[in-house]
């Protein structure tokens, strides 16, 4: 047949269309699962990074049903929606959400004695999305640690985030000023504290030529944080805004 | 499989129908010219963006150069070997569907089974269906020759981009932030008396002119590389 | 209207695919030896990015993204086609590509013969793709702002592109060192020119 009739394009094309479909189809839903459970494990992962536990996949079931003792889906009003499964909460579809459908899951998790609330967060770097979760100690105020992630940030640069160095300086800052107002914490360049011995200056160092995806950690910080405020505030009614 | 005429050679040693060797001097061409005088990034113009972005620290230099070099194999093979059933009016998008389709199994397939390597490479999965050499070998070469030249081809031109990235790598990852491969290489002491890291290394201007640097002492070298007016 | 008009100037100077991220480089800097080629090569661009950023939109919206298939029956609510994006993308842009290229060759053929291969490499031209990642990722409410954005992002490729053709016109009597002509000193250039653009970063329209 000729290589360039109409009839063999049309064929040709229709045969390729339909291999590569059926390969990437059959490849995707057969490992689909085993994907969804990589991640699901990560997630634990991370959660309990935030808290300070390191641990590797295989266990990180484990300790997570051990420390992580309630999952809660927050409605914008600091009210609990306990029809919600707050694992399953996927922060990319919640955020096309109206706030007042919104669900905000939060983690509380118990160490030794002492409980912390995990935030997780969500928001937009230089070329995707970012992502992390955030541990507060029991006052709602001090952070206990953070995780970050990242979908397509500059190597070297943006992806920098998800290095221990730069969630290590989120370690003991305040998200909330003396008033008991939500500051959540910035990346900023113009910092002047590269030892971050102030913790009570609401600021990290930022991450040279990574000033976009800096910028987007702060925004998602305290835009997520925003939300959950109603919560922490019922939980310490003697924080009550000025 | 086929010899030479009236000069029986052990089969091993011949793969087409010329009867050429494996590695003949035309052959070995294919793998050394990429290297220097048909380098894809300083010469052919190609795989510009990724050196630019990719060139931040050295690790990941190294990874996507072994990742391209992976792809343009294969798909140089792929295409090579369907290059005679191709229509002519879909050849691109037949192209980059073949690379497309490949890196997007290959991602799946860490996905589920070395979750951590496929965390690392996700970033690049983009960068390397999109670049340019990868396309630019299969238009120029694959499409039009046999399946083992074709091999020979994507490898040598990785090879080349690879060697490239890991030299505008080197001078970024050591002046921008004083390491190499994340290892402190820039003693404290010169910090202390006063050195700082040009952050200026870190951003895409830089490497530009990086690359330009290069240009310029391979063409020096080189001089039948140098542009006429 | 005048939402549209932000997004239209943004895509051209603020988030120009060429000065602030980069994509798009390979035919940028190969193509740019004569004003003429560039301009070429610059309405090509123009032409497929302002066709498949709008087009690639529909599919994103209305088969790619997860729930996008509630259209078909409230059971498809949770499939999720985004890993399919990739491809779809650029089989899009490939066509649109490979129909440029024939009206080129039949309508333009100097055009042709001396963009070479870079005609066919706008199919893998990261600022093509590039438009249509980004026009997913910035969740456009209608196809009208996808192809603004689309038409901008072009614009703004060509001119870059005329910018650094027109410099090297007129370099090409000045005194640079010989293994510096060309290519050399076009990289230089860009990465001056990219070190100007800086400043347009951070700016919130």
């Amino acid at each position: 047949m000729n290589r360039d009739s109409n009839l063999y394009t049309f064929i040709f094309a229709a045969v390729m269309v339909f291999v590569v479909a059926s390969v990437l189809a059959f490849t995707a839903t057969s490992l689909k699962d085993l994907q969804a459970e990589n991640v699901r494990l990560e997630k634990m992962q991370n959660i309990l990074a935030t808290i300070g536990i390191e641990t590797d996949r295989e266990k990180a079931e484990g300790l997570y049903k051990q420390y992580v003792v309630e999952e809660l889906a927050l409605k914008n009003d600091g009210s609990v929606d306990a029809t919600v499964n707050a694992f399953e909460v996927k922060l990319n579809t919640e955020l096309k959400k109206g706030i007042s459908e919104q669900r905000f899951p939060l983690y509380v998790a118990k160490v030794a004695e002492e409980t912390f609330y995990i935030v997780p967060l969500r928001g937009a770097g230089l070329w995707d999305a970012i992502w992390g979760y955030i541990a507060l100690q029991e006052d709602n105020n001090t952070i206990k640690g953070a995780v970050f992630d990242h979908k397509g940030e500059t190597a070297g640069l943006g992806a920098e985030i998800t290095q221990k160095w730069f969630q290590d300086r989120f370690i003991g800052e305040k998200i909330l000023a003396q008033d008991g107002s939500l500051k959540g914490i910035a990346v900023s360049k113009t910092n002047n504290d590269p030892n971050g011995m102030d913790k009570e200056d609401h600021e990290v160092d930022a991450i040279s030529g990574a000033t976009i995806t800096g910028d987007g950690v702060t925004d998602m910080i305290i835009e997520r944080l925003t939300h959950y405020m109603p919560y922490f505030q019922n939980q310490h009614p003697s924080m009550a805004l000025n | 499989m086929s010899t030479t005429k009236g000069n029986r050679k052990p089969v091993i040693f011949f793969l087409n129908k010329e009867g050429e060797p494996l590695l003949s001097k035309k052959n070995r061409k294919l793998l050394s010219d990429p290297l220097d005088d048909n380098n894809p990034i300083t010469v052919q113009v190609l795989g510009i963006c990724s050196a630019l972005a990719i060139t931040v620290q050295l690790k990941p230099a190294v990874v996507m150069s072994i990742s391209v070099m992976a792809v343009m194999a294969a798909s140089n093979v792929i295409i090579s070997l369907l290059r005679n059933l191709i229509p002519n009016r879909i050849r691109i998008i037949v192209q980059l569907v073949v690379v497309a389709a490949m890196v997007i199994l290959v991602d799946q397939i860490l996905r589920a089974y070395a979750y951590d390597v496929s965390k690392e490479l996700s970033i690049f999965i983009g960068l390397i269906i999109t670049n340019c050499i990868v396309m630019g070998r299969l238009e120029a070469f694959a499409l039009g020759n046999g399946v083992w030249k074709s091999f020979l081809d994507g490898i040598g031109n990785a090879a080349g981009y690879g060697v490239l990235l890991i030299l505008v790598a080197f001078f970024r990852e050591l002046l921008g932030s004083g390491k190499l491969f994340g290892f402190q290489v820039i003693p404290d002491a010169l910090y202390e008396m006063g050195y700082e890291n040009n952050g200026l290394m870190l951003l895409s201007p830089m490497a530009l002119i990086t690359v330009g640097l290069i240009i310029w002492l391979q063409r020096a070298r080189n001089r039948k590389l140098i542009e006429k007016n | 209207m005048e939402a549209y008009v932000n997004l239209f100037v943004k895509s051209i100077f603020i988030e120009n695919m060429i000065f602030a991220y980069f994509l798009g480089m390979c035919s940028y800097l190969a193509v740019s030896k004569t004003v003429k080629t560039a301009v070429g090569l610059g309405l090509a661009v123009i032409f497929v990015l302002a066709i498949t950023v709008p087009i690639n939109f529909l599919l994103d919206s209305y088969l790619l993204r997860p729930g996008a298939l509630t259209w078909l029956g409230a059971d498809y609510a949770t499939v999720d086609l985004s890993f399919l994006s990739f491809i779809m993308f650029i089989a899009v842009i490939a066509s649109m590509v490979q129909l440029v290229e024939m009206v080129v060759e039949k309508f333009a053929p100097a055009l042709y013969g001396a963009l070479g291969i870079f005609l066919p490499l706008i199919a893998v031209n990261c600022a093509i793709l590039g438009g249509s990642l980004f026009m997913q990722q910035k969740d456009f409410g209608g196809i009208s702002e996808a192809a603004v954005y689309g038409l901008g992002s072009g614009i703004g490729w060509l001119l870059a592109i005329l910018a650094i053709a027109a410099i090297r016109e007129k370099i090409t009597y000045s005194n640079v060192p010989a293994p510096l002509r060309g290519l050399g000193i076009t990289f230089i250039i860009t990465g001056l020119m990219a070190i100007g653009f800086m400043s347009f970063m951070g700016i919130k329209l």
